[in-house]
């Protein structure tokens, strides 16, 4: 069963603490990963890598460009499920 | 007018403690740091070598999660052991562009290599960590070290395999003494308990196969020696230039006076059975010390506890210091120790450095039956060294035919 966009959100928040160290509940929407979480580009990739593991979808090496926010991620995520 | 280079800082993670101090009181005490590996993979590989000398205090109690994340295991131990000898320096106010830093490792990020491999194997290309390379990657621990502390002034990493961080304190000696920069961290480290390189030391014989009683396999210049004994963990030394060291009040523990780099071109393995680079290295060291051997009283050996590397050393000792070396109290510290390969030299500098400060040959444990063929003045107990300004070295040989000597002297401001 697909997950719902809150129940993404709080997987990606822990995949992001898990990595980086940074607070789960400071892992919000309209956060930008670059921008306001400070995560480099190998943490990203290590990120990516861990929420096809954690929600079983596949996420393109030319889609990571457009995950801009911690939303755009949960937002492919929740549509890619099957 | 000569320029002093003395050190100022201090740090370790060893088998015998998690911190310099705690070492070198482990030392004296006369502690093994050896036990049996409590790992699955001993009976998954069938592993011939079921012992090691693992770091005391594990990283991971140290570092928080996500640094560990990072760092090889290996970079880890180096970062540890950097923060200790950095905080110990007092936080040496210094221009980034005039710190450098020389840290060494035998093998490199060899844990981080064999993982991403079984995780290729595994879970395919894409499961690789993007952070695979800057991990494996030898100079890994020295650019985390520099990382940690703002140094500009070059950051470098000898490998020459067990002579590796003896080889980077020569070169920080180099360094300063060049008048390139005022301040060096300098040292070595490595993660090497894992089952291919054990089942690959062991396949050539250079390991002790005494599984039934680990404490006393490490057992340098006893006659039932039988191969040295994997130890993990890395060393720091803080070195400075005298000058930068008074004028900002640092506490100075002794004086670097001497380092050398020789090369056999004999066999990649065996040391030459005659001993003459070895001896041209501690000679050079000597010299650059401008030092005589009468003013020796102590030698930290490289003594690991094969059968032949020990005997090799004591051939090359006897060309360099004759009948004087009966007057000379020598210690084999990898006996508590282990052999920490590429950190062996920087925990073996830090023993020197202390010794020298103390007055005080830290014991060689485990010599029951000294070998007739060795007739050095081994400590097997605390032993007191002589009052006034004396003079300690410290050696280490690696594979490759590689020798590396440093000369301490005692600082009496």
């Amino acid at each position: 069963m697909a997950l719902s966009q809150s129940e993404v959100l709080a997987g990606l928040a822990e995949i992001v603490n898990d990595e980086t160290g940074i607070a789960a509940d400071a892992v919000a929407l309209e956060k930008s990963f670059v921008d306001d979480l400070d995560i480099d580009s190998i943490s990203m990739m290590t990120i990516v890598v861990n929420a096809e593991d954690k929600f079983g979808v596949k996420i393109p090496d030319e889609e990571v460009k457009n995950l801009i926010t911690v939303g755009d991620a949960v937002d492919f995520i929740v549509g890619a499920q099957g | 007018m000569s320029r002093k280079i003395v050190v100022t800082g201090i740090g370790a993670t060893t088998p015998l403690g998690g911190d310099a101090q705690s070492t070198w009181q482990a030392l004296l005490a006369g502690e093994s740091g050896i036990s049996t590996l409590d790992k699955p993979w001993i009976e998954k590989y069938e592993v011939p070598v079921t012992f090691a000398g693992q770091a005391k205090v594990p990283a991971s109690e140290i570092l928080t999660p996500q640094e560990a994340k990072r760092l090889d295991p290996s970079s880890q131990f180096a970062l540890i052991a950097a923060r200790e000898a950095w905080a110990d320096a007092g936080k040496p106010d210094v221009a980034p562009e005039r710190l450098a830093v020389e840290f060494a490792t035998g093998i490199g990020g060899v844990w981080t290599l064999l993982d991403a491999f079984d995780t290729l194997k595994e879970r395919g290309p894409r499961r690789v960590l993007p952070m695979t390379v800057p991990m494996l990657m030898p100079n890994g621990p020295a650019a985390a070290i520099g990382m940690d502390i703002a140094a500009r002034g070059g950051v470098r990493t000898a490998v020459s395999a067990c002579a590796s961080s003896t080889e980077a304190i020569a070169n920080a000696l180099d360094r300063l003494l060049s008048g390139s920069v005022d301040v060096v961290v300098a040292g070595g480290c490595e993660a090497a308990i894992h089952p291919l390189p054990i089942s690959a030391f062991a396949a050539m014989h250079a390991l002790s196969k005494k599984n039934d009683s680990p404490a006393q396999a490490s057992r340098p210049y006893d006659v039932n020696r039988d191969g040295f004994v994997m130890g993990e963990g890395g060393a720091a030394l803080v070195l400075e230039t005298e000058e930068h060291a008074i004028a900002r009040g640092a506490k100075i523990y002794a004086e670097l006076v001497g380092g050398a780099v020789t090369s056999d071109a004999h066999h990649i393995t065996a040391p030459d059975p005659e001993g003459t680079g070895a001896a041209r290295a501690v000679l050079a060291a000597l010299k650059q010390a401008n030092a005589s051997i009468e003013d020796v009283v102590h030698i930290n050996a490289h003594a690991t506890s094969t059968p032949v590397g020990d005997i090799a050393e004591y051939t090359a000792l006897k060309r360099v210091f004759g009948e004087q070396l009966k007057n000379i109290i020598v210690s084999a510290t990898k006996a508590s120790t282990g052999h920490l390969l590429g950190g062996a030299g920087a925990v073996e500098a830090i023993f020197t450095v202390l010794a020298l400060q103390n007055r005080l040959a830290p014991p060689t444990i485990n010599l029951d039956n000294q070998d007739p063929e060795i007739p050095l003045d081994v400590a097997t107990s605390p032993r007191e060294l002589p009052d006034g300004p004396i003079l300690a070295i410290s050696n280490s040989f690696g594979f490759g035919g590689h020798n590396a000597v440093v000369v301490f002297r005692s600082y009496e401001g």
